[in-house]
């Protein structure tokens, strides 16, 4: 019926992971972030760094949402003048990362139980003192929280993650399907 | 060349008439540089009068609107002209002062972080870091400015930007890699429009303030007379179709028509022209246009679409662009029956008021200065119940001819407004319908109207109160008017004061005569109506209620 077509949102939310091509240029974050802020849209994670053009960035940006949230934060994203392109990254076809630095309490009684919780998650030890360890951990978030669960009887000093970071599989570089939501076709009827 | 001289040449080179501002510390040597440039200068009493001056000008011409103001203090009373200019996408460029480059970030003297303050409120702003940048700052904040949607543009310089040297060189092109608005609509989409408008039984076109910034009232009316459709007007939108056009319904929305309201509440095909579905015009969006099939939702920003309501039909691109299209796959179609509904609202439920005998009804200002001027001034209103009365009662004629703070509802917006559109269009006659709260907002630019003798005619509606205030305290807080009863001074010896020629009208049958006398005068007027205090605005949707549930439709007739 055409009376759900009004209204915020349609209710199904789920995590949507977005790449964003931006111009390199002082105060491009705070514009993206005033963005999300201002209009009520939450940021999960936002990770920003030099994109493969100088003078660019490519931010991936994580966000729970339903489907016109998420049409909303890409039309909103492209209107900000040094956003470039726009794209939702599939999560059937990206490769998606996140680092972790985990220092915990370790000591000789119990280091090398450690060290094969690390080397079953394929992670690194970086850094050992006397009564520490600091664990690199790379992968998707769920392999990043498993290694934290797994750690944390051992004592969790500290956490540093870097956020997440995503790439569409294959040769199509992530921005080919930035405007594909120009036009959305309606739903209801 | 130093880069004030720099920003003169641009300025110059963009066809800038006026600059509205106010000279303070880093903006002297702007100001300097502007002393004979030849540019016309004018100095506002207050940065926020400079903006809304800036934006007056801008929604009279369609051209952008430039305002100055210094650092700090200077650039924050400009924050809420710019907002105002921004929810209602007026091109406005804001040039701010900073403090020197090497004391940015250490809370200098007057300094403010003004591009972050602004954010929010502008299009885009830019820090401009070095003069070697200024000329290519200043074509950029033009072009955006002024293209695809339009809105405020702000460009902070640092006040040793200004002496720094450069070679001048005014790109004639911008590199803006992130910026490519979409003017020409989708033509598989525009013949989905055609066919919607084509089938429909009960169409109407409901046309927002995109269809005036994009030059679309003739489209407009070329297709609302091809189609026969009824046509209402957001409040942005009126002008946009001639309000006294037999298919004009005139406002829809909170205190629209009944007639516009019921359309819309009964129209199966709505056909949105640079409209972006704002609260005040569909009331609560689970009970808007319950018997619509489909939506046709044309605008320049697709962020627009969708936003509010999904449309069936949506066309990103240029109102006018768009509308020329579709007029040419549409056949010619007479609609009757929907007419004879339309009809019947309109005999049943006509905009109405209970005429004065003793009092002059606030209305009849509005009205009466229709009539005297045939429709054809410019109306620069306030902000209130006065604002409604004018954009009822005010049946603008031509587009750029009202002048109002729809967005953003800004208090003390209609003086500096109308000043800035009787500068940009001298040949027009210009009328501020203000009240007496919004009056005193920026009453000190009746000093700028003086100085330089803008003649606009200054019709307050006082009644004592924060009207509109005073009538949801009535309705929604049991008559407890909490801070609403307003004490004012004098406004005729106020604005003798200024030097301006003053009346004050408290007789019904004197309002013509003083509308009539006040137009004969070379040069500004303020007229004092003493009108009715408890006059309410209707009709009336409450605020998240129905469009189908207003109060009192019939106006004074319950």
């Amino acid at each position: 019926m055409f009376g759900g077509a009004f209204g915020a949102t349609d209710g199904k939310a789920r995590e949507h992971t977005i790449s964003v091509l931006v111009e390199n240029r002082p105060g491009v974050l705070s514009r993206v972030a005033g963005m999300f802020s201002r209009r009520g849209f939450n940021i999960d994670s936002i990770v920003v760094g030099a994109a493969e053009e100088p003078g660019f960035s490519r931010m991936t940006i994580v966000l729970v949402g339903d489907e016109r949230e998420l049409e909303q934060v890409q039309k909103q994203l492209h209107k900000l003048i040094e956003v470039i392109k726009v794209s939702e990254l599939d999560p059937a076809e990206m490769v998606e990362r996140e680092l972790a630095l985990i220092k915990v309490a370790a000591d000789r009684t119990n280091r090398a139980e450690i060290v094969q919780i690390v080397d079953i998650f394929r992670a690194s030890i970086v850094d050992v003192s006397p009564h520490t360890v600091i664990v690199e951990v790379t992968g998707d978030v769920k392999k990043v929280e498993a290694m934290v669960d797994l750690l944390r009887p051992f004592g969790i000093k500290e956490i540093v993650r870097t956020g997440r970071v995503g790439v569409l599989r294959g040769p199509k570089p992530s921005g080919v399907h930035g405007d594909r939501r120009r036009g959305l076709q309606a739903v209801g009827g | 060349m130093l880069g004030a001289q720099a920003l003169v040449e641009a300025l110059k080179a963009e066809g800038v008439e006026y600059i509205f501002g106010h000279p303070g510390g880093a903006v002297l040597h702007l100001y300097d540089a502007l002393y004979d440039s030849g540019l016309k200068t004018v100095l506002c009493r207050h940065e926020q009068g400079a903006a809304h001056m800036a934006d007056g000008y801008a929604r009279a011409t369609g051209r952008p609107g430039v305002c100055l103001a210094t650092s700090g203090p200077g650039a924050t009373n400009l924050v809420t002209g710019l907002a105002t200019a921004f929810m209602d996408s007026i091109p406005v460029v804001a040039i701010t002062g900073n403090v020197p480059r090497a004391l940015i970030g250490r809370d200098a003297f007057q300094e403010a972080d003004i591009t972050g303050i602004t954010l929010p409120v502008t299009k885009h702003n830019f820090l401009v870091r070095s003069a070697r940048e200024l000329p290519r700052v200043i074509r950029a904040a033009f072009h955006i400015a002024t293209t695809g949607r339009p809105g405020p543009v702000l460009v902070d310089i640092p006040k040793d930007v200004g002496v720094e040297e450069l070679d001048f060189d005014y790109p004639e092109t911008v590199d803006l890699p992130g910026y490519k608005p979409t003017y020409k609509g989708h033509i598989r989409q525009i013949m989905a429009a055609a066919k919607a408008i084509a089938e429909a039984r009960r169409p109407l076109l409901y046309v927002g303030g995109g269809a005036i910034a994009s030059g679309a009232h003739e489209e407009v009316r070329a297709i609302a007379e091809k189609c026969d459709l009824p046509v209402a007007m957001t409040l942005m939108g009126l002008g946009a179709f001639p309000g006294n056009h037999p298919q004009s319904l005139g406002m829809l929305g909170m205190h629209g028509t009944a007639y516009a309201n019921y359309a819309i509440q009964n129209c199966d095909v709505l056909i949105a022209v640079g409209a972006r579905f704002d609260d005040r015009v569909t009331g609560a969006l689970d009970t808007f246009a319950p018997r619509v099939e489909q939506i046709i939702h044309i605008d320049i920003d697709p962020a627009e679409i969708g936003k509010n309501v999904i449309a069936h039909v949506p066309i990103v691109g240029d109102c006018r662009t768009v509308l020329s299209a579709l007029i040419k796959k549409v056949p010619e179609k007479k609609h009757p029956e929907w007419w004879a509904q339309i009809d019947e609202w309109r005999r049943e439920y006509p905009l109405q008021y209970r005429p004065g005998d003793t009092e002059v009804k606030p209305q009849a200002v509005c009205e009466a200065i229709y009539e005297v001027t045939g429709g054809e001034a410019i109306v620069a209103t306030d902000v209130g119940q006065h604002q409604m009365w004018a954009a009822q009662y005010y049946k603008v004629h031509g587009p750029r001819q009202f002048v109002t703070s729809g967005g953003l509802g800004t208090m003390g917006f209609g003086l500096p407004a109308g000043i800035g559109a009787k500068l940009a269009r001298p040949d027009k006659e210009v009328f501020v319908v203000s009240g007496d709260g919004s009056f005193q907002m920026n009453i000190q630019e009746l000093a700028t109207a003086a100085e330089h003798n803008v003649a606009v005619k200054v019709a307050v509606l006082n009644n004592g109160y924060l009207g509109m205030v005073r009538q949801w305290q009535e309705f929604f807080y049991q008559r407890r008017y909490s801070d609403s009863r307003m004490w004012s001074p004098d406004f005729v010896t106020i604005a003798q004061g200024y030097g301006i020629k003053a009346m004050r009208v408290t007789e019904p049958g004197d309002v013509r005569a003083a509308l009539e006398e006040a137009r004969a005068h070379d040069g500004p007027v303020v007229i004092d109506f003493q009108v009715a205090r408890e006059e309410n605005c209707f009709p009336m949707v409450p605020a998240g209620g129905s469009n189908s549930d207003m109060l009192g439709p019939k106006g004074w007739i319950e």
